[in-house]
């Protein structure tokens, strides 16, 4: 009884961070169906053993995990109803919430934590989420104890939303192999607010209120419709003509324009700090060419003008971003360097790294890379700048991801524009850029730069195990205030992700972890 | 020659056209740089190398070119296309849940192309200098250049947005059921696809038909049956048109392969879940087992239209029996 009544309570100051103080106005509706999308077709829906945002959005609704997030990074109860670090932070206890089931029936407790916590570890493509986890005991049937061979502060990230999905140990467990396992896209069995009704590939995924959700009283909603639709214009029409209530992680400037222009509808970039999108020019910086020099690198942050990719490319839909870590999130530094517009400063670092102009005009050629055609205007402005500076730039275009990949993670370029996300914690989606150890060929998105700087690593390694948030805090200011002359990448500006959605929407996902993230809060107004 | 020897000697042609077919493609794609893995680790925001690894190895990509194509030729041959890398399910069975959808775009827009592109081809074969002859043709002419996505997303923007009569995506409405408001609702959602992917095959059809027309109509015995005095209407139907139509229904039946092309981009563009947009998904993903298996169907098809088309001139056209 004392424990239900405690829950309550943590669920009510959950709710009320949740919501903030003037949405509570408006009194949740139940029922209806909302009609959301999805821009291409997910592998499976289970993100235990599938990253990236398609999987993760119906996944999360599937899934409980046992933390939540609002808005403002702090963790709130979810599966867990409390969650403690040992004194010497190499052990996290979770106690779970009583009576939780699986949408069988079937109970929930700490031998699938252990379980789901193995399969993530085993087969989910983010190594460092759970790599220092060494066991998890299961003292009883509503205590997990995660025991670390180190401190490791980021568990608290991964411990949430799509990251760390707990799934029936009875249906998983059967001994077949977890990534292609039958029941991740038919007849999936999950722990969250909504249950599988049906999965189309490129036509819908259909889930219905789970009404032996553990919070009470919740869902909101009936169903939940996403409709895959890859034409981003398409999207866009549906918002517009209402057959669309929502739709997320939208990117194309254009389009968003024009939607937050639609009395019906309302745009916003709220929700996407934690998966931290950023654009960047990748240097690589182990060629053997100008771009090993660190001035050369500076000059040609300087010659680009990041204000005309802020406000002519992106329409002052993205925001400016001076670090590898996402200006939503509370370990991003923003009194650095930001290469701000300068010529001169550009022509005399070059001339300084010995690069003088030749009869000409030209001191060196590069070439640049772009595979994903939202940067190829990126691409083709920077080419514009560099040639102000005596730098001549050949713009090589790819028309599918493959080629480019490839091209990149074999370290087979000069320069490229590129997207990375941060995934919540830097230790997930940050380190991998700038260690040392991470230099992979063939693999993408690992440290294709090249770049190493031991410092660096050290302040990684150091950051990685500090619990204390502050001094946490200051190792990454560190770290990226030496990022930032280093400047093995420049970073420009955040993806401009946005949410669209009608105003007929309560309580939109506005937290950091956007789709992804359980939407048994959210209802349709009457 | 005989009628037999002649559907064993095509049949014999095709299969080994199906076989080139099959090479070529699995040499050409594995020309392309980057495989699948690369797209399943961008899908999932990055993989670790040992990951990367150990997926290349699962899908048989570590071993030789010649090796892999040697075993799925050997599979096919079994009749066996493959498992998809990208959505680990069996090739053939993610075809036939698409065909149906597909078939029904492209016979319907082929139907549509068809009867709009016969009857503005008699229209403006009437009198193929007057002004609204110059504007069939203009008409016809920009349905077929104007990039198919651009008209998709035009009659979107027209039909969906500012006079909001039919749905932006989609087969069918999920919300409704019962058998036949759910064929209604495949019929509404069909109305633009359709429109867009017939609009390019108007051009081609309504051409020929005005030539073939105006060169039957020039014949010597319409020109008698003028002189009976039948009205211009029954010249032009019963005794012109029947006489202008099988060069209209051949091209019709050589197109086929260039309607199933189109019908990827409309796929796209109003998110129609057929073979178009799984072809243009693996395609990006390097799915290769399913871009033979579709490259292989669509293959397939063509070759037997072909056979069809070949074999039903035969049969109508007394001409073309004698040069077997």
């Amino acid at each position: 009884m004392k424990i239900a009544v405690l829950r309550h309570l943590a669920i009510a100051a959950g709710v009320a961070a949740l919501l903030g103080t003037t949405a509570m106005a408006e009194d949740p509706v139940r029922g209806g169906t909302l009609i959301t999308t999805l821009p291409q077709t997910p592998r499976h829906l289970n993100p235990a053993v599938q990253s990236g945002i398609v999987t993760g959005a119906p996944g999360a609704q599937l899934f409980a995990a046992p933390l939540r997030y609002d808005e403002d990074w702090t963790p709130q109860p979810y599966l867990a109803e409390s969650w403690a670090w040992s004194d010497d932070g190499l052990s996290m206890t979770l106690n779970l919430v009583q009576g939780a089931t699986f949408h069988d029936g079937e109970p929930i407790t700490s031998e699938d934590v252990a379980f789901s916590v193995e399969t993530i570890k085993a087969n989910h493509p983010f190594k460092t989420m759970f790599g220092v986890v060494e066991a998890v005991e299961t003292p009883d049937d509503h205590t997990a104890i995660l025991k670390l061979s180190q401190p490791h502060p980021a568990l608290l990230l991964a411990m949430s939303s799509q990251l760390m999905p707990i799934i029936p140990k009875h249906i998983y467990g059967d001994g077949q192999d977890p990534k292609s396992h039958p029941r991740n896209g038919k007849d999936v069995v999950g722990s969250g607010p909504f249950k599988f009704v049906e999965f189309t590939a490129d036509q819908q995924v259909i889930l219905e209120r789970n009404d032996d959700f553990f919070i009470e009283g919740r869902p909101y909603l009936d169903r939940i419709v996403y409709r895959i639709i890859k034409d981003a214009s398409a999207r866009a029409i549906g918002m517009e003509n209402g057959e669309l209530h929502m739709t997320t992680f939208e990117n194309t400037v254009r389009n968003i324009k024009r939607m937050s222009e639609n009395d019906d509808l309302v745009a916003t970039d709220e929700g996407y700090a934690a998966i931290g999108p950023i654009n960047w020019l990748a240097f690589n910086t182990g060629s053997d060419g100008p771009l090993a020099d660190k001035r050369v690198r500076q000059a040609i942050a300087y010659a680009i003008d990041k204000n005309f990719i802020l406000n002519a490319i992106m329409l002052g839909l993205s925001q400016e971003s001076k670090t590898g870590i996402h200006p939503g999130s509370p370990l991003y530094y923003p009194d650095v360097n930001g290469y701000d517009l300068d010529i001169d400063k550009a022509n005399a670092l070059l001339d300084e790294a010995g690069y003088e102009k030749g009869a000409d005009g030209i001191r060196f050629s590069l070439t640049i890379d772009h595979g994903n055609p939202t940067t190829k205007p990126q691409a083709e402005f920077t080419k514009a700048s560099l040639a102000k500076v005596g730098i001549d730039v050949s713009v090589n275009s790819f028309v599918d991801f493959p080629t480019w990949a490839n091209k990149i993670s074999n370290h087979d370029f000069d320069m490229t524009w590129d997207t990375v996300f941060n995934w919540g914690d830097p230790v997930i989606g940050v380190h991998r850029t700038y260690d040392s150890q991470n230099i992979k060929e063939g693999v993408i998105w690992s440290n294709t730069q090249q770049y190493a700087n031991e410092r660096i690593d050290e302040l990684m390694a150091a950051a990685g195990q500090e619990i204390d948030p502050d001094k946490r805090a200051a190792l990454y200011k560190e770290f990226q205030e030496i990022l930032a002359d280093d400047l093995p990448v420049y970073w420009t500006n955040t993806l401009p992700y946005h949410t669209i959605y009608n105003k007929k929407v309560g309580n939109p996902p506005l937290g950091i972890w956007s789709s992804s993230s359980p939407y048994d809060l959210v209802f349709l107004k009457e | 020659m005989g009628f037999l020897v002649v559907l064993a000697q095509r049949t014999l042609y095709g299969l080994l056209l199906l076989l080139a077919v099959l090479v070529l493609n699995f040499t050409m794609i594995n020309l392309a740089p980057g495989d699948v893995v690369d797209t399943i680790a961008a899908d999932m925001g990055g993989a670790s190398a040992e990951l990367v690894a150990q997926i290349r190895a699962e899908y048989g990509l570590d071993q030789p070119v010649i090796v892999q194509l040697g075993n799925y030729i050997w599979r096919v041959f079994q009749f066996d296309l493959g498992q998809s890398y990208f959505y680990n399910r069996p090739v053939t069975e993610m075809i036939f849940e698409r065909l149906p959808a597909t078939l029904l775009l492209v016979f319907s827009a082929q139907i549509f192309a068809l009867v709009v592109g016969i009857l503005l081809g008699v229209f403006a074969a009437q009198r193929p200098n007057g002004i609204l002859s110059h504007i069939v043709t203009l008409f016809a002419l920009f349905g077929y250049a104007a990039p198919v996505f651009w008209t998709g997303i035009l009659l979107l923007i027209a039909f969906s947005l500012k006079v909001p009569l039919f749905p932006v995506a989609g087969m069918r409405d999920v919300t409704v059921e019962g058998f036949f408001p759910q064929v209604l609702s495949v019929a509404h959602h069909l109305v633009l696809p359709m429109l867009t992917l017939g609009s390019i095959f108007i051009a081609l059809y309504s051409r020929l038909c005005r030539a073939s027309m105006l060169e039957v109509l020039g014949s010597d015995y319409v020109r008698t049956a003028k002189a009976k005095g039948l009205s211009p209407r029954d010249v032009t139907m019963k005794h012109a048109l029947k006489n202008a139509l099988p060069p209209v229904v051949t091209l019709a039946g050589l197109q086929f392969s260039a309607v199933i092309s189109g019908a990827v981009l409309v796929e796209t563009v109003f998110s129609w879940p057929g073979l178009g947009q799984l072809a243009l998904t693996s395609i990006l993903a390097r799915d290769t087992p399913t871009i033979l298996g579709i490259l292989f169907f669509s293959a397939l098809v063509v070759i037997v239209g072909n056979l069809l088309t070949d074999l039903v001139l035969r049969l109508i056209d007394p001409r073309v029996r004698g040069k077997a």
